[in-house]
């Protein structure tokens, strides 16, 4: 369970949020939502523990997430607005290293699988870089399939994405809420659930207020 | 935990050999700074021989701190970093292998090719001899500390020139100690072993805290 409480952010001297409560049960997904600038992207950095907060507290199963460091990251997949691949490298190696410092024990066998799944048979050990935008994103989303981490972090997965990749994610996502995991992302996209609930975080509604619907 | 370094370490080194003109470039700046000399002071045995194991020092410094600034700015700009800052295993770990895939790459290959280089400035086999060891103790050394630097220094507009600002005080003493030993190496009565304890003390030192200060910076800078 992650609670949330008073959080506030500011980039510089602009205010971003303040007073942000939330606490997210097991099977939830959030969805945050607001304009560009609104803060979105510095909330999920935030509950990742990649930026510090102003005020307010962050909490994983009552412990918090700061003070728990690693144990918490072990818990924690965070997928940024960057893919985090190397173009050197062939989509079987970085998902090979990805796992690794996920902390996960990942066999080839379990890779190449997740990189069929993805839709990417026959472009495993090709160079990303000569892969499409849509298929790199493809090669980084397939670190969700490896992953054992119960909370997902996830800043705008579907761009860039074609409608059978979002088709894909968007299952993914519906399938771990439904094992009782949690998802909190931003997009502009609407992700139907097949069990478990969703909820709205609306940023920069209010100024400087983050308002939950 | 030394699944993730090798993880790591393996990783930069398939990079580095798929991209080489980085590990040459290297190489041939320190060849070539140190090719020059000779050319402009002249080719008197005595002056070259005094003026070796420096040269040779300051080029090998140089040329370490031409791929620091490319350390941690790669996997900055592509978003492998954040993964690396949100791996339950220890920061550090994962800074200590970067770092030595960064000796690996640009330190080692000083090392083998330095005896060629003294060559040029006539000295005797025990100096050359002593250069690498030196070398191979002090350039460890080298990559350690600035990856300090480089890591203070991610994101920074004119990281470049900053890195050198604050690295290069810093390497005072490994270029004292190193050069240090491979002019008394070619005295009659040659003790290099203290320069040899020190500049293994610098190492030693170094490998304990410079992973842990270059981890706790790169979380700053990442800010």
């Amino acid at each position: 369970m992650l609670e949330v409480a008073d959080l506030e952010c500011r980039r510089g001297d602009r205010l971003l949020f303040s007073g942000l409560s939330f606490s997210l049960e097991p099977g939830t997904l959030l969805h945050v939502r607001g304009r560009n600038g609104s803060g979105k992207t510095t909330l999920l950095r935030t509950l990742c523990g990649l930026l510090a907060p102003d005020a307010g507290e962050m909490s994983w199963n009552g412990k918090d997430t700061r003070r728990l460091g690693e144990d918490f990251h072990r818990d924690t997949l965070y997928f940024g607005h960057l893919n985090g691949i190397k173009s050197d490298l062939t989509g079987i190696e970085n998902l090979r290293v990805s796992a690794t410092l996920d902390g996960d024990l990942v066999e080839d066998s379990v890779i190449w699988n997740a990189l069929d799944r993805m839709g990417l048979a026959g472009f495993e050990d090709l160079p990303t870089k000569v892969l499409s935008q849509g298929q790199k994103k493809r090669v980084a989303l397939a670190r969700l399939l490896l992953s054992n981490a119960p909370l997902w972090i996830l800043d705008e997965p579907f761009t860039a994405l074609d409608v059978d990749a979002v088709d894909q994610l968007q299952t993914l996502i519906a399938q771990h809420v439904a094992h009782d995991g949690l998802v909190i992302l931003t997009t502009h996209q609407e992700v139907p659930l097949t069990s478990g609930q969703i909820r709205r975080l609306h940023l920069g509604d209010e100024r400087g207020h983050g308002a939950e619907t | 935990m030394w699944r993730i370094f090798f993880c790591i370490l393996g990783r930069d080194i398939r990079l580095a050999m798929r991209r080489r003109t980085d590990v040459l470039t290297t190489l041939f700046f320190f060849v070539i700074v140190v090719s020059l000399f000779p050319l402009g002071v002249g080719t008197e045995k005595q002056i070259l021989r005094i003026l070796g194991p420096g040269v040779v020092w300051v080029a090998a410094l140089l040329a370490s701190m031409l791929a620091l600034e490319r350390l941690f700015a790669a996997d900055y700009e592509d978003g492998t970093l954040e993964q690396m800052l949100m791996t339950p295993q220890p920061l550090s770990v994962v800074v200590l292998a970067k770092i030595t895939a960064h000796w690996v790459l640009t330190g080692l290959p000083l090392v083998a090719i330095a005896p060629l280089m003294g060559m040029q400035y006539h000295l005797p086999e025990a100096s050359l001899i002593t250069m690498m060891l030196s070398l191979l103790v002090g350039t460890p050394v080298l990559s350690l500390i600035g990856a300090i630097g480089a890591a203070l220094t991610l994101g920074l507009r004119g990281g470049g020139i900053l890195l050198a600002l604050l690295i290069l005080p810093l390497y005072i003493p490994v270029l004292v100690y190193g050069a240090g030993a491979v002019t008394v190496s070619a005295l009659d009565f040659a003790d290099t072993q203290p320069y040899f304890s020190l500049l293994g003390a610098f190492l030693l030192l170094a490998l304990i805290f410079s992973p842990l200060a270059a981890a706790a910076a790169l979380r700053i800078s990442t800010e």
